[in-house]
């Protein structure tokens, strides 16, 4: 067990935790931060999707020894009032089945739009196929993520 | 209007008398002297002081807001949005002024919480709006009373109760207190289709919010003081179970409180039919923390041992069944072989018209295909789980389950209590399938907390959940039809079977459309437990069915809708057999939508279409796919959807319902797989079991409702099965070779058809 500082959605979070903890369960378990969700625990489903520094990772591989000061954030602290232009986006075109991949699915969108503005079709397919979405929400997905970039442009 | 007797769920009706009797005096009203205008901007800022339960389902505050339980658990369907809109109809109320709460499992009061089979709106839809119209017809006789008029003159709409004549006006929270001490009525007018104001249009799913913000407690989200985190260790093989485990290494692992073994059934205890368990005996490890135990999972010394063949008794929906459980570790070589022979034998007669061997025996041609498609698994998003807490001879449940009521006896049995002391919460789910119908995760967090006492979150990891059974059945089927010499269709066999169950559906059409029809089936014992999976067994059916019509039209040189219309025709007007379980018109009308949407007939260059169709779920669904060509990959460009599923609640939500059921069949049809050596299933994670992801999903897809009155039929499945038709019709377009086998996408080599 070893104590780590974490600066996590704009706070300093402490937890004494094995130093090979992914950070998904420290999210989880330790600072009750359940947006963040287990998918597959081997970074291939994007359920588990936060922003480290600004680029986007998957939680469930990333060691919280690996952190160090690096700004994290996640769903939780995407923005205030579900009024990130992502989010905004989302609700304008009602992805959501079951709702239990969206929040991968939109840190990684956010990413993206962070670092392109205004990705074209295939770099949003290239940038969101590593998040999995079984209910098959892809096509509104799509949809959201061109309609955040518009208005992030407009 | 509709006068429907108040007969269904009559205890939704016996109201909360505690809450009720507590409304003798009026808390503030907003509401009081406002013009309608102003109530309705101001109804919704403020919580109300004081709430009246004018039934189960419903309540409503003194301000005018309303409360409405939804009774079903939600995995996805968005009934959590379209069941209140039901009741918001006939109470008519203002949308904007409702608040959604899910109802707890209470069957007596709720009826039958269950989410699948696309029976969902279909239940409910006259139970739900009759709880709304109660509630209004109970508003009005308040107001009635109060202002001393006939309740006929009254009118309530929008939330609001007038009398024109006398100018009097109210909103219902002024009256709910009264309203709430009135006897139930024993008759309620119900809305005509053309008085709909909610009901038909698209309204957004009230948890997209919670959703985007992560705010969203699914199953798996669950946190109590306390808690302890469990996982389950189960064979490494169907047809394997415990012998004994040394817990000794795993339990002095940081972080982690036992090491326990539970059996999930009572000796002697009969099964229902989901109920079903390849591994009632576990190995559970229990910790502080998930990655804790997770670490910990990996030092467990456990031994297993082989089943013994065994012979159960099941008590299902169709009644007492047998099942066998042979014992044995099988391979997927070995089911192939097994497959191969039985498809090839006689199988058992499940319908027969006219002369079939006759007509075979004169046929100038015949054409023979076999199908076939692999086991698969569920693999929703959020691995299974369950939360429990067992307090002496009392459990409290949430679990993400999607039919709570089947369980309970299981529960009840397993851990010794009475069933009424059975609590349970019903999270979201992260998606279901039908793989949450079957509850044994719940039975086991409740047999780990019983053990060590303590509140207990079980949680599966993905392999746990890949490799624990309950799969898509493996299927085969074989399709030959007879031609006269002028290319007639004279008639038509099927032969279908799977492992273990066979996935006929013998009086589906083209049944009723042909003179000389025969219908077999066949089924292979198995230790690998299987269970219902989107449009169980239509999920198979729709596309070797839809694939071999494809290839009949082509070989009798008609155009493939124009082929379908034809049959559907003679099943319309001079149908074959009196056991048709379609309604032939309703299955033409979505073709002939299909037809004009899609703009069928037109040719595009480098789009090569497929169309499909298929009726399961009381519904009817058809489907035409573009595919394109692309670096030698196939490339689905768009999909074109027509659905009668009766009057649609809900229409962009069951828009995104049938986009997802779209993006489903293409994935499971493309890639979807799971095999099997010695009883190991050879996929256990999704580095290995390929799901479709957004490169790989239409680029676009567009879904046209049939409109008519007909009250709601299936909406989560219809719109699966066809897709996989679609896809393989328009791969031989493509490709030029027909796809036999599921996946279509895979490293074997092809077929030549």
């Amino acid at each position: 067990m070893a104590k780590f500082n974490l600066n996590i959605n704009g706070k300093t979070q402490t937890v004494d935790v094995d130093p090979n903890t992914p950070m998904l369960w420290v999210l989880r378990d330790h600072l009750k931060l359940v947006g963040t969700k287990y998918g597959c625990g081997i970074a291939q489903c994007g359920s588990c999707t936060i922003h480290l520094s600004g680029i986007a990772v998957r939680a469930c591989v990333l060691t919280v020894s690996a952190v160090g000061n690096q700004e994290i954030t996640t769903i939780e602290g995407l923005s205030e009032n579900a009024d990130h232009p992502v989010q905004k986006a989302w609700l304008e075109v009602d992805v959501p089945q079951c709702g239990y991949c969206q929040p991968g699915q939109i840190m990684t969108a956010a990413a993206l739009l962070d670092n392109n503005p205004n990705p074209s079709d295939s770099e949003i397919e290239m940038a969101m196929n590593g998040n999995i979405c079984r209910c098959g929400t892809y096509t509104r997905i799509k949809k959201a993520v061109q309609l955040a970039a518009e208005s992030n442009n407009s | 209007m509709t006068f429907i007797k108040t007969k269904i769920g009559r205890r939704a009706f016996i109201k909360n008398t505690s809450l009720a009797s507590g409304g003798l005096v009026l808390g503030f009203s907003i509401l009081n002297a406002c013009k309608p205008e102003q109530t309705k901007v101001m109804a919704a800022v403020e919580m109300p002081k004081e709430w009246f339960e004018i039934n189960a389902y419903l309540k409503i505050g003194d301000n005018g807001l309303v409360t409405v339980y939804t009774p079903n658990p939600e995995f996805g369907q968005n009934i959590r949005t379209s069941m209140p809109m039901l009741i918001a109809e006939e109470l008519d109320v203002d949308w904007k002024n409702v608040i959604v709460e899910q109802a707890p499992y209470h069957p007596e009061k709720y009826g039958f919480q269950f989410t699948g089979g696309s029976q969902g709106i279909r239940r409910r839809w006259e139970p739900l709006r009759m709880a709304g119209a109660t509630a209004r017809q109970m508003l009005r006789e308040a107001a009635a009373q109060s202002w001393q008029v006939p309740i006929e003159e009254i009118t309530a709409e929008g939330g609001l109760l007038q009398h024109e004549a006398s100018n009097q006006l109210a909103g219902y929270g002024e009256m709910a207190s009264a309203a709430a001490k009135l006897p139930v009525p024993d008759e309620v007018k119900l809305k005509e289709v053309k008085d709909f104001r909610l009901i038909g249009k698209s309204h957004k799913n009230v948890d997209a919010k919670s959703i985007v913000t992560g705010e969203l407690m699914f199953g798996s989200d669950y946190q109590k003081e306390g808690m302890l985190i469990a996982m389950i260790e189960h064979p490494p093989a169907f047809g394997m179970t415990l012998e004994s485990v040394d817990g000794k290494a795993a339990k002095a692992m940081p972080g982690i409180k036992d090491v326990v073994t539970i059996k999930s059934f009572k000796d002697g205890f009969e099964k229902g039919g989901f109920d079903t368990n390849a591994f009632p005996e576990l190995v559970a490890i229990v910790g502080n923390s998930t990655w804790e135990v997770m670490q910990a999972k990996k030092q467990l010394k456990v031994d297993w041992k082989p089943i013994a063949a065994q012979t159960e008794t099941i008590s299902g929906f169709r009644g007492k069944e047998t099942r066998n459980i042979p014992a044995g570790l099988e391979s997927t070589e070995t089911h192939m072989a097994k497959i191969e022979e039985l498809a090839a034998k006689k199988g058992k007669l499940v319908r027969k018209d006219g002369n079939p061997e006759e007509a075979f025996n004169n046929a100038a041609k015949i054409i023979e295909r076999s199908y076939s498609a692999p086991y698969l698994a569920h693999n929703s998003m959020e691995p299974l789980n369950a939360f429990a807490h067992v307090i002496g001879d009392k459990v409290k449940i949430a679990a993400p389950i999607q039919i709570p009521s089947l369980i309970v006896p299981t529960i009840a049995s397993s851990l010794g209590i009475p069933a009424e002391n059975i609590e349970m919460e019903m999270p979201r789910m992260g998606g279901g399938f039908g793989r949450k119908a079957y509850a044994h995760y719940v039975v086991e967090a409740a047999l780990i907390s019983q053990k060590v006492n303590a509140p207990v979150k079980l949680i599966y990891t993905r392999e746990d959940d890949m490799t624990n059974g309950i799969y898509r059945p493996t299927y085969h089927a074989t399709y030959r039809a007879a031609l006269d010499e002028n290319n007639n269709l004279i008639a038509l066999h099927v032969k279908a079977g799977g492992i273990p169950e066979s996935p006929l559906f013998a009086n589906r059409f083209p049944a009723g459309a042909i003179d000389n029809y025969l219908a077999e089936e066949w089924s292979i014992d198995s230790n690998i437990t299987i269970g219902a999976f989107r449009a169980p067994r239509s999920n198979f059916m729709a596309g070797a069915e839809q694939a071999f019509l494809d290839e009949l039209a082509e070989a009798m040189g008609k155009d493939p809708i124009e082929f379908r219309l034809d049959l559907l025709k003679r099943a319309e007007e001079n149908p074959v057999g009196e056991q048709n379980d379609y309604d032939a018109e309703r299955y033409a009308g979505v073709l002939k939508l299909l037809r004009e949407k899609a703009a069928w007939g037109e040719n595009k260059a480098n789009v090569h279409r497929g169309v499909s169709a298929y009726f399961c779920h009381n519904s009817y669904a058809a489907h035409v796919l573009d595919l394109a060509n692309e670096n030698g990959k196939p490339v689905v460009q768009n999909v074109c959807c027509a659905i009668d599923c009766g009057i649609v609640v809900n229409p962009d939500a069951a828009k995104n319902m049938a986009e997802g059921a779209i993006i489903d069949g293409i994935g499971n049809a493309f890639y979807g797989e799971l095999t099997f050596q010695d009883g190991v299933p050879q996929k256990k994670n999704f580095d290995q079991y390929q799901m479709i992801r957004m490169a790989d999903a239409p680029k676009g897809i567009d879904v046209h409702f049939v409109q008519n009155e007909i009250a709601p039929t299936g909406m989560g499945e219809p719109p699966f099965p066809p897709i996989f038709g679609a896809l393989a019709n328009a791969l031989y377009k493509a490709t030029g070779r027909r796809h036999y086998q599921q996946p279509f996408i895979s490293d074997r080599p092809p077929i030549v058809g």
